[in-house]
């Protein structure tokens, strides 16, 4: 029993990779989407629009299988043209990339509205300023659009982390596969080792969801450094 | 991929006679649980917002619990571990229920709507405006018949828009159903993947489907929101 409890500390150490990767390649597109979005490039503007509409009308279960699938088809396609040997995709990266390119859609919505709700004058002081658009970027929008745009990517980033034991349907070693290991090996009186192994996977996720709630909260405050709090 | 379609486009949207289709099956799921999760949250949303403090607690855990853990989880603990149990399974009753993965997915689902419901119902009954609660109790309304004719719609009105993302939410759950042998749309492009190993047409087409679905849902929810929030349209 130590060796299988050992193995879903293990699974928890992946989940915790795959999220927290996961939630960087979702906040780099989300910000490369909402600048999209946002861009008085019309054309610009449609895919960016067509990206968030489209991904978040689909479940994230059908589109993972859908792109975890299609993607390893298409690069047998390619590699069979080519008259390369096969390359199998690395279910890690595969994860992390479909997770990310999902969440990317809804991170560029949280990002898209936290940038509006910065008062215009900002930019425009930042340009009477002389800086240019990387400076006014780093030192003006974005420490600013955080403040708005963190009890959306806490919300995010909480069905990411929930998200991810969806993977252990396309093969990836989580707290899930772990669990679902364990109860294979293993054979109590009454048939009780499928409920405890599950409920200590549940158990896993409840303490990340409940710590990353303070790590959130923390930030929060950080990032409301110089504002009132609103009164409740 | 023309075969593909020719062989499944009755599963997957009009059914045989004997298999209801996985269009039907999915939009069976949501209605079921959410309509179950919504009865069950509303009498615990006005008693985590207004009741004794030894009922508004076991209500936070539970709510806790359910929205801290993923579903997926809470639908295995359902399916499988609780089957799994002896004396579960040598119950006549539960063991009759536990065995259908059609009666599992549904609880485990409406059990998991319930739990986020409870909570955006909580904020809505606890955001009622001071005034309208103090009117209502100058003009002698008390206990059940305030919050029925007064708290709740109000409360429910302002619920709307957030309630309308759960259960899309909700439509895009009901997807996991499919891991537990249930015949809804994923389960059915999951069969056609298997008998052709052409993954974009099938899953493609299952995407499609649940992307109509939701779409047609937040028609529907703006529809409702023009009905019930034409008080607070600004134009």
């Amino acid at each position: 029993m130590n060796g299988y409890l050992q193995q879903l500390l293990v699974g928890t150490v992946v989940t915790i990779e795959l999220a927290t990767v996961s939630l960087l390649i979702a906040f780099v597109l989300g910000l490369i989407g909402a600048a999209a979005k946002l861009s008085p490039n019309r054309w610009l503007a449609m895919v960016g629009s067509a990206y968030t509409t489209l991904i978040r009308a689909v479940p994230d279960l059908v589109l993972m299988l859908l792109l975890y699938y299609s993607v390893q088809n298409w690069v047998n396609a390619i590699t069979d043209l080519l008259g390369q040997p096969q390359i199998e995709i690395d279910p890690f990266l595969a994860g992390v990339s479909v997770i990310g390119f999902i969440y990317g859609a809804y991170f560029t919505e949280t990002i898209r509205g936290a940038v509006k709700a910065v008062p215009r004058g900002q930019l425009e002081a930042a340009a009477a300023f002389g800086l240019n658009r990387w400076q006014a970027f780093s030192r003006i929008l974005f420490p600013q659009m955080m403040r708005f745009a963190l009890p959306g990517i806490s919300n995010n980033w909480q069905v990411i982390l929930k998200a991810t034991a969806l993977v252990s349907i396309i093969g990836l070693h989580e707290v899930i596969y772990a669990a679902q290991a364990a109860i294979k090996g293993s054979s109590w009186p009454g048939g009780a080792h499928v409920l405890f192994y599950l409920l200590m996977a549940a158990l896993l996720y409840l303490v990340l969801t409940t710590v990353s709630n303070f790590v959130f909260a923390y930030l929060e405050k950080r990032y409301a450094a110089g504002f009132e709090r609103m009164a409740r | 991929m023309i075969d593909l379609i020719k062989q499944y486009w009755q599963p997957f949207l009009w059914g045989s006679p004997n298999h209801i289709s996985g269009l039907a099956m999915t939009l069976w799921l949501t209605v079921a649980s959410c309509v179950i999760g919504f009865a069950l949250a509303l009498p615990l949303s006005v008693a985590r917002a207004a009741g004794p403090s030894w009922i508004r607690w076991p209500i936070w855990l539970f709510t806790f619990v359910f929205r801290g853990t993923p579903l997926y989880i809470q639908l295995l603990i359902i399916y499988s571990a609780i089957y799994g149990l002896d004396f579960v399974r040598n119950t006549p009753g539960l063991g009759s229920f536990f065995k259908d993965a059609l009666n599992c997915t549904i609880l485990a689902f409406a059990v998991n709507t319930c739990a986020y419901t409870t909570e955006l119902l909580t904020g809505a009954v606890k955001a009622t405006p001071r005034g309208e609660v103090e009117a209502a109790r100058s003009l002698g309304l008390a206990g059940i018949s305030l919050y029925l004719r007064i708290v709740l719609p109000s409360a429910l009105r302002r619920a709307l828009p957030a309630y309308s993302n759960e259960v899309i939410l909700m439509l895009h759950a009901t997807s996991l159903a499919s891991t537990a042998t249930v015949p809804d749309i994923l389960k059915v492009a999951r069969d056609a993947y298997a008998d052709y190993y052409l993954p974009f047409p099938a899953f493609g087409i299952a995407a499609v489907l649940y992307a109509c679905l939701s779409m047609t849902f937040i028609w529907l929810f703006r529809k409702a929101e023009q009905k019930w929030l034409k008080h607070l349209s600004t134009t």
